[in-house]
Parts: C-alpha cells; sequence; structure tokens
C-alpha cells in the first residue's frame, strides 16, 4: 500500500513539473513583453517646450523673396540661440549655455523646417513648441530621478528650477512623437526615428521575395511534378535540409565574400541584404510549397491529362493555382523570418549611421532590427526607449505577418 | 533606373507577347494556315526569344562591371606605380575615385564646403581618372539601356518573322520552361556551394598569414595586434603569433551553449511531455502557441532583454551572496539563449513523443503502470533517438546563434568554463571582426572567413548527425 502511494505521489509530482515548466516558459513570454512595452512606452511622446519665436530677418538674412535654396542654407544656428536669449531674459553667459541645453541641438532644423513650410512668416512672431533635450524628457518623463546628488545628474539645479518656472506657467507639455515614425537616424534621441530603418526592411523584404518565392516556387514543382526520385533528387533534397539549418551568420559571410567581395555590389544597401535573406528563405519556401504541392490529389492531374493538357498545362493551369494559398503561407512565414533576422544585415554593412530615408534598394540603409541593434549599443538614456520602441514595431509586423498567413492558410486553403 | 528598367521589361514583355499572339492569329484566319500550337503559344514563343538573351548579357555585364571600370579608369598611364599598389591600396583609390566622379562634373555652386575641399585636395591625375569614372558609368548606363531595349526589339522582331504554319511554338517554349524551372531547382545548390566557396578562398587566404596549428591550437585570442602594421608591408610572424587562437571562442561557444542547453532541455522536453500526455485539448490550444511565441521573437529582442535586464539581475543576485559575477558573464546570454530554444527542443521532442505508437502506451497501462511510469519507462525510451537528435538540432542552433551573444556576451577572450566570468564565442568575433573598415588583406578581417568555416562544418556535421538520427527512429515505427 504504501509503495502504491509513493509511486502516485511520484505520478503527481511529475505531472507537477510539466505544468511547472509549461507555465515557466509562458511566464518568460509575459516578462519579455512586459518589460518591452514598459520601457518602450516612453518613446510615443517627446516633451516640448513653448517658446515665442520671431522669424527676424536680419538674424536668417533672407527675406519674403528668398529663393527655397536660399532659405534652406540660412543660418538658423544663430536665430535658435536668438529664440533661447528672448525666452529667457537676463541670462549671463553660463546660464544661458545651460538653458540652451535644455532644448534640442537639432532645434535650428525645426525653424528651418518650419520656414520652408511658411516662408511668409518672416519677419514674424509665433509660439512654436521646442523640442526638449532628450536629458530634460526623461526627467519629465520620470525616468532620471530627481533627488540624486547634482554630480550624478545630467540636469543641474539650475536647470531643474528653469524647468520648474516653465511647468508653472504651463509651457512644458507632451505631444504625440510623429518624428519616431516618419525620420531617419540622428545622434540625438529626440529626433531619431525609425523610418529610415523600416524602409531598409521594406526594400530587403521585396527584394527577398521576388527572388525567393518564383525560385522557390519553380524548384518546388521541379521536384515534385517534374522529376522521378532518384540521386539527383536526393542530393537536392539533403542540399535544402541542410541549407535551412546553416546559422544565418555564414549566409552573411557568403552576401560579405560573394556578393560584395566577389561580383561587387555595393556595401550596406538593402539589394545585398534582401538576396542574402532570400538565400536564408528560399528553403523554408521549398518546403512549404512542396508539401502543398503533394496535397493536391493526383485526381486533378489525371482529369487535365485525360482531356489532353501537356504535363507544363496540367502544372501550370491546375496544380500550382491550388497549391498556392499553401506556398504563400510558407513565403510569409519565411519572410517574418527573414524580417527579424540581424545577423546577416550586420555582415554586409546594414548597421552603418544613415540619416536619410533610403529612397530604392540601392541607398545605404539599415533594417529594423539592425536599427535596433544600433540604439541597444548607444549609451544614451534616451536611445533605451527608442530601442523598446523599435521592438515594438517590429514584433507588430511580425504579428501582422503571421496572423496573414493564417488568415490565407484558413480562407483560400482547400482541404481535399 | 531600376524601377525604370523593370518598366520598360514589363512593356516589352506584353508588346511582344500581344504581336506575337496576332501573327498567329492573323496566320491562321486571313493565311488560312493550319497551325500547330494555340496562339497564345506564338506570343510566349516571341516573348522568350526576345528576352533571355538580353537577361543574360545584362547579368554578364552586372557581373564584370568592376573589371571594365578598373581597365576604364585605373591605366597606368594616370597611375605609373600602379603595378606595386596592394589590393588595401586600389580599393582605398578606386572609392577616393567613386566619391570624386560624382561631384567633378558638378557646378561649383552647387557643392557644399566639404565637397570643394575633397576637390581641392585631389590630385591633376586623380581628376582626370575621376572623370573617366564618371564617363564610364554614362557609357555603362546607355550599354544597359541598349541591351534592354534595342537587342530585344531585334530579336522580338526576328522572332515574329519566323512565325509560320511549319513553327511549332508549344514545345520549344515548354523546352525552355523547363529549363527554367530546373535550373531553379539547382540554386540551391549554387547556393551552398557559393557558401562553401566564399568561406573556403577567404580561409585560406588567412591560413596564409595565420599558421593552421596555430589557430586551431593556440589558447592567446588578440585581432588587434594585426592592427599594429600597416598592411600593405606584411605581418611580421611575431606579431601573429598567439593573436589568433581558435581554443577559448570554442571553449565560450561551448560554455554558453551548455548553459543554454541546461535552461532549454528540462523545460522544453518537460513542456513536451506535458502538453502531449497531460494537457486537455483547451490548455494545450491556448499554451502551445503561446510558447511558440518564443520562437517568433527576433533574436536582437532577447539579446536587448539578456544585456538590459538579465546580466544586471544576475550581478546583483551573485553579489548579494557574494559572488563576483560579472556584468557580461556567460549565464546571462546562456539563459537568454536557452529561453529562445525552449520552443525548439518542444515542438521537436512533441512531433517525436506524437510518433511513438498508441499500443506502447496501452501495454504499459494494462500492467498497471501510472502514466508517469509510462512516460519515464515506456515512451522516453522508445522515443529516445528522435529525442536526441532534436537536441543535437537544438545544440546547433545554440552554437550558430549570432545576436544574443553579441549584445550580452564580453568581446574579450577568456579560457574559462566558469559561467560566471565573461566569455566570448565564434559569433561573437565573426561580427566584431567584420564590424568597421572591412579590409580583404588584412587577418583580422579574414579571420571572419576562418571562424565562419569551422562554424558551417561545426553545424552542419552536428545537423546531418541529428537528421540521419531522426530519420532512422521514424523508419522505426512506421
Amino acid at each position: 500500500m504504501n509503495s502504491l502511494n509513493k509511486r502516485l505521489s511520484a505520478e503527481k509530482r511529475f505531472q507537477a513539473y510539466g505544468l511547472f515548466a509549461v507555465a515557466l516558459s509562458m511566464f518568460f513570454v509575459l516578462i519579455l513583453m512586459w518589460k518591452i512595452f514598459s520601457t518602450g512606452s516612453g518613446a510615443f511622446v517627446r516633451t516640448t517646450i513653448e517658446a515665442n519665436v520671431f522669424f527676424n530677418p536680419d538674424f536668417i538674412q533672407v527675406n519674403q523673396n528668398s529663393l527655397e535654396k536660399e532659405l534652406y542654407r540660412a543660418s538658423y544656428v544663430a536665430l535658435a540661440d536668438e529664440v533661447v536669449r528672448q525666452n529667457h531674459p537676463k541670462l549671463n553667459e553660463e546660464q544661458f549655455i545651460k538653458v540652451r541645453e535644455m532644448y534640442t541641438r537639432k532645434f535650428d532644423y525645426q525653424l528651418r523646417d518650419y520656414l520652408l513650410d511658411n516662408p511668409d512668416k518672416i519677419g514674424q512672431s509665433i509660439i512654436m513648441k521646442i523640442t526638449a533635450s532628450s536629458d530634460l524628457d526623461q526627467i519629465v518623463k520620470g525616468n532620471y530621478p530627481r533627488d540624486v546628488p547634482e554630480a550624478q545628474r545630467k540636469i543641474n539645479d539650475y536647470q531643474l528650477s528653469v524647468l520648474d518656472k516653465l511647468t508653472s506657467e504651463g509651457k512644458v507639455s507632451s505631444v504625440f512623437n510623429f518624428w519616431f515614425f516618419t525620420k531617419g537616424d540622428s545622434r540625438d534621441p529626440e529626433t531619431a526615428g525609425i523610418w529610415g530603418a523600416v524602409m531598409g526592411s521594406l526594400y530587403a523584404l521585396i527584394i527577398c521575395f521576388s527572388f525567393a518565392f518564383p525560385i522557390g516556387l519553380l524548384a518546388s514543382v521541379y521536384l515534385e511534378e517534374f522529376v522521378k526520385p532518384g540521386k539527383v533528387t536526393d542530393i537536392i533534397e539533403v542540399n535544402i535540409n541542410n541549407l535551412a539549418a546553416v546559422p544565418s551568420i555564414v549566409f552573411g559571410l557568403l552576401g560579405l565574400g560573394m556578393l560584395i567581395g566577389v561580383i561587387g555590389l555595393p556595401y550596406q544597401v538593402p539589394l545585398v541584404g534582401g538576396l542574402v535573406l532570400g538565400f536564408m528563405t528560399l528553403p523554408t519556401i521549398i518546403i512549404a510549397s512542396r508539401a502543398s504541392l503533394r496535397s493536391v490529389p493526383p485526381s486533378i492531374r489525371e482529369g487535365a491529362l485525360a482531356v489532353g493538357a501537356t504535363k507544363m498545362q496540367t502544372v501550370f493551369h491546375h496544380v500550382i493555382p491550388l497549391s498556392l494559398p499553401g506556398t504563400l503561407t510558407g513565403t510569409i512565414i519565411g519572410m517574418a523570418q527573414a524580417l527579424g533576422e540581424t545577423a546577416p544585415l550586420l555582415m554586409i554593412g546594414m548597421v552603418a549611421f544613415v540619416m536619410e530615408i533610403p529612397g530604392g534598394p540601392l541607398d545605404p540603409a539599415t533594417g529594423l532590427p539592425s536599427q535596433i541593434y544600433l540604439w541597444s549599443e548607444s549609451a544614451e538614456r534616451g536611445f533605451l526607449e527608442k530601442t523598446s520602441a523599435g521592438i515594438m514595431l517590429l514584433l507588430l509586423f511580425l504579428i501582422i505577418m503571421n496572423t496573414a498567413a493564417v488568415l490565407i492558410r484558413r480562407r483560400l486553403e482547400v482541404k481535399w | 533606373m531600376i524601377y525604370f528598367a523593370l518598366l520598360i521589361l514589363v512593356i516589352i514583355s506584353y508588346l511582344f507577347y500581344y504581336i506575337g499572339k496576332k501573327r498567329a492569329l492573323n496566320l491562321k484566319f486571313n493565311g488560312n494556315i493550319k497551325l500547330s500550337s494555340q496562339p497564345d503559344y506564338f506570343g510566349y514563343y516571341v516573348v522568350l526569344m526576345a528576352l533571355i538573351p538580353a537577361l543574360l548579357m545584362w547579368f554578364g555585364l552586372l557581373l564584370f562591371k568592376g573589371n571594365f571600370q578598373e581597365m576604364f579608369v585605373m591605366s597606368p598611364i594616370l597611375f605609373p606605380d600602379i603595378s606595386t599598389w596592394s589590393d588595401g591600396k586600389l580599393g582605398l583609390i578606386l572609392n577616393k575615385l567613386n566619391n570624386l566622379s560624382v561631384i567633378v562634373n558638378l557646378p561649383l555652386d552647387d557643392l557644399t564646403n566639404g565637397e570643394k575641399s575633397i576637390l581641392n585636395m585631389a590630385s591633376e591625375n586623380e581628376l582626370t581618372a575621376a572623370k573617366n569614372l564618371a564617363n564610364f558609368d554614362k557609357i555603362y548606363g546607355w550599354a544597359n539601356l541598349t541591351l534592354f531595349i534595342i537587342l530585344p526589339i531585334i530579336l522580338g522582331f526576328l522572332a515574329t518573322r519566323s512565325i509560320s504554319g511549319k513553327l511549332n511554338a508549344q514545345p520549344i517554349v515548354e523546352k525552355i520552361i523547363t529549363y527554367i524551372i530546373k535550373g531553379s531547382s539547382y540554386i540551391a545548390i549554387l547556393i551552398t556551394i557559393g557558401i562553401f566557396l566564399s568561406l573556403v578562398f577567404e580561409a585560406i587566404n588567412f591560413f596564409r598569414y595565420v599558421n593552421p596549428v596555430d589557430f586551431f591550437f593556440s589558447t592567446g585570442w588578440n585581432p588587434n595586434r594585426a592592427f599594429v602594421v600597416d598592411a600593405s608591408e606584411g605581418f611580421d610572424k611575431d606579431d601573429l603569433e598567439n593573436a589568433f587562437g581558435f581554443i577559448p571562442l570554442l571553449t565560450g561557444t561551448l560554455l554558453i551553449a551548455t548553459v543554454a542547453m541546461i535552461v532549454a532541455i528540462p523545460l522544453g522536453l518537460m513542456s513536451a511531455i506535458y502538453l502531449a500526455e497531460y494537457a486537455s485539448k483547451r490548455v494545450r490550444d491556448i499554451a502551445k502557441p503561446i510558447i511558440e511565441i518564443l520562437a517568433g521573437i527576433p533574436t536582437v529582442v532577447y539579446g536587448f532583454f539578456a544585456a538590459l535586464s538579465l546580466a544586471p539581475f544576475i550581478k546583483d543576485v551573485g553579489e548579494s551572496v557574494g559572488l563576483p559575477v560579472s556584468a557580461e558573464s556567460a549565464l546571462a546570454a546562456g539563459l537568454a539563449m536557452g529561453v529562445m530554444i525552449i520552443p525548439f527542443v518542444s515542438s521537436l521532442s512533441d512531433d517525436v513523443i506524437k510518433a511513438v505508437p498508441q499500443s506502447l502506451r496501452d501495454g504499459s497501462y494494462a500492467l498497471g503502470a501510472t502514466r508517469s511510469e509510462t512516460i519515464k519507462k515506456v515512451i522516453l525510451p522508445a522515443a529516445l533517438a528522435g529525442i536526441m537528435g532534436s537536441f543535437l538540432l537544438a545544440v546547433s542552433r545554440a552554437i550558430g546563434e549570432t545576436m544574443i551573444v553579441v549584445m550580452a556576451a564580453s568581446l574579450r577572450a577568456n579560457l574559462t568554463f566558469n559561467p560566471l566570468e565573461p566569455a566570448t564565442t565564434i559569433t561573437t568575433q565573426i561580427v566584431t571582426s567584420l564590424i568597421g573598415d572591412v579590409e580583404f588583406d588584412n587577418p583580422k578581417t579574414l579571420v571572419a572567413f576562418a571562424l565562419g568555416l569551422t562554424l558551417f562544418l561545426m553545424t552542419l556535421l552536428l545537423n546531418i548527425l541529428a537528421i540521419t538520427i531522426v530519420k532512422k527512429y521514424r523508419e522505426k515505427y512506421e
């Protein structure tokens, strides 16, 4: 009897281990998500300080009739300094430098962009919400503690007192950070955006799709429909299975050694990135597409052949259209994996600092995951929330792609 | 330019399809000629005949663009001492000329101050070469355009003319398509060959600087020593000795992978057992996708998490009990990697456990065994080969994983088996040696390919072993 109890309690313990393992794995998902969301949500708002801006023609040395080119090249740095002086009167030089640091360094660009859009405001005064510097932003968001000794703070006591005065006047406000979604990378966290990286990844994925989808589809058609299983198909099959398990960094080395080193394609462009990702995705697509072709019943083929279609017509008019949903599902899942791959992008140079938003697959660019990596390596606190926000965006894209794959499978796939 | 070319390609294809079909229809109805194929096939025939040679030539031109460019620009007249230059210097000059060629023909007003100073610093010969390069780029662009427009038009015209009652288009078109399909399936092999060749070639270049015995058996890893000397002047053997020792990277990789497997194997296997044998359908339907999410999260996210939260947490815990823990400990990277691999182990083991025939379970239950006894004494031994195979695949995954270790592990080589100390891995060193300046004549860059080759062979061996084991096992119950 005793031994039966022992056995039963062993049974209970074993089951508890299993439950614990499942619960722990699910707990990891939760903690990962929670950490990302709690650090990343701050990136979607940005602190601004309201200021009175007078577009003094003497300072920027342009007038109402200036050409756009002249407006573009005018000296806004001096104007930015002047705006700070006017809004904080009676500062000595040391105080001025401290107050200037509270506004973003890219203040002058904000002024320039405004004037380019509204050239008629030259010589007029307007109220503008000027973006605060990243350090001030972090204080306002509460990510930097205020109650530590001054030497350990990036914002000193004087700046804090100015900030409190501005807050009590109602001039400090938080706005939705559109810049994060529309701008390229920047050295200053407050003006850094993800859009350049999104476009880089988009171009790479387009190249990846245009390479891997047709070739994967045709290769699987050949292997499933046109050859009898034999030595050649065995070699190709073993090869595809092995290729699917090659570490992604090795594909990156292929891109660097072959595409860049031998063929001479340029460094750090989405064209090379997309091709490398395409090489990686190819096995996934071939495996999915073959399974999908195999699921088309032979009666379809026999029916077409019976009414006089050639082999080619049977395959292209009947078998491929019926197997396409499965192939597409596999392709989207493969592309989602490709979107998250970082190591190959590192190898082919898509991790550089790129401010401009790429206009095509031959412009230097970063990808979404490599931008996340770049920001995560940055020491400034302001980039921490950008990193997490970038991860949130990446995960969002992955969720959308995987959902699309599931929907295609449910809606279009025919069960025979 | 690319979009333009693509657009032309699409327009030309459609146009020729239409022309070919029209001509066939014309022959059929107005000329009363009996055609041996459907009119569509004459359309396809013309398109294929017009475009395939142009595409092949365009590809060839792209492949050899670099060679043409060098022939055109790097002439010994402009640069008398060119034959003595090293590859690195050649690359540098070419790069400089590329930058120059963009601005050399622009009016001075449009240049920024930086660009003006670049122009002023360039020598007379360099300016001429840059102008040549700009001309070359122009000519090359025109050559491409011609190839894209004129060649297809001529060929398409000829193909259209050849349409007659005697031409049987369908078998020709089908034959060409068969070749295209066949070619596509060989691309997978070409990629493997490409990987192997690019790794082997550059690795051989690396072993010209560093003795393979030194590489595989020495224990010192200080690749920065190769920086001390100028690459073009060659290396002192002493500089390279003990600079590229593979052993500490291997131990670091194995250390971190071991930590990862210690996390992933019990959690993954137990999850799989619980979900396959105990859980109700509802629990399984919820828990399985959530665990699979772990597999879908990009590795850069794990790396960020490991560096941001896990490593400081482990350091704090270690220090609170008096253990000295590094901020870049192998433990943190290994733990994050282990979490990443859990779904990999669990889904593979799940398949294997499900493949064990129900009759084995029933037999065990009939003898009065509890479920856990059945699992431990019947199912796991029966599934052992398959489970081992999935573990091997997981190990290969852990060895090749890059981003987690790049972000959370150390860059400094450290020959240790203590997971609380920092350690570096093969993949980390590949990345560090390629970030920054890539020079194909410096062992500091080339070592990445030697490491990549080793990594490739290691994972290949593990994969082949794993696939063979799993295949053998599957056959046993089928």
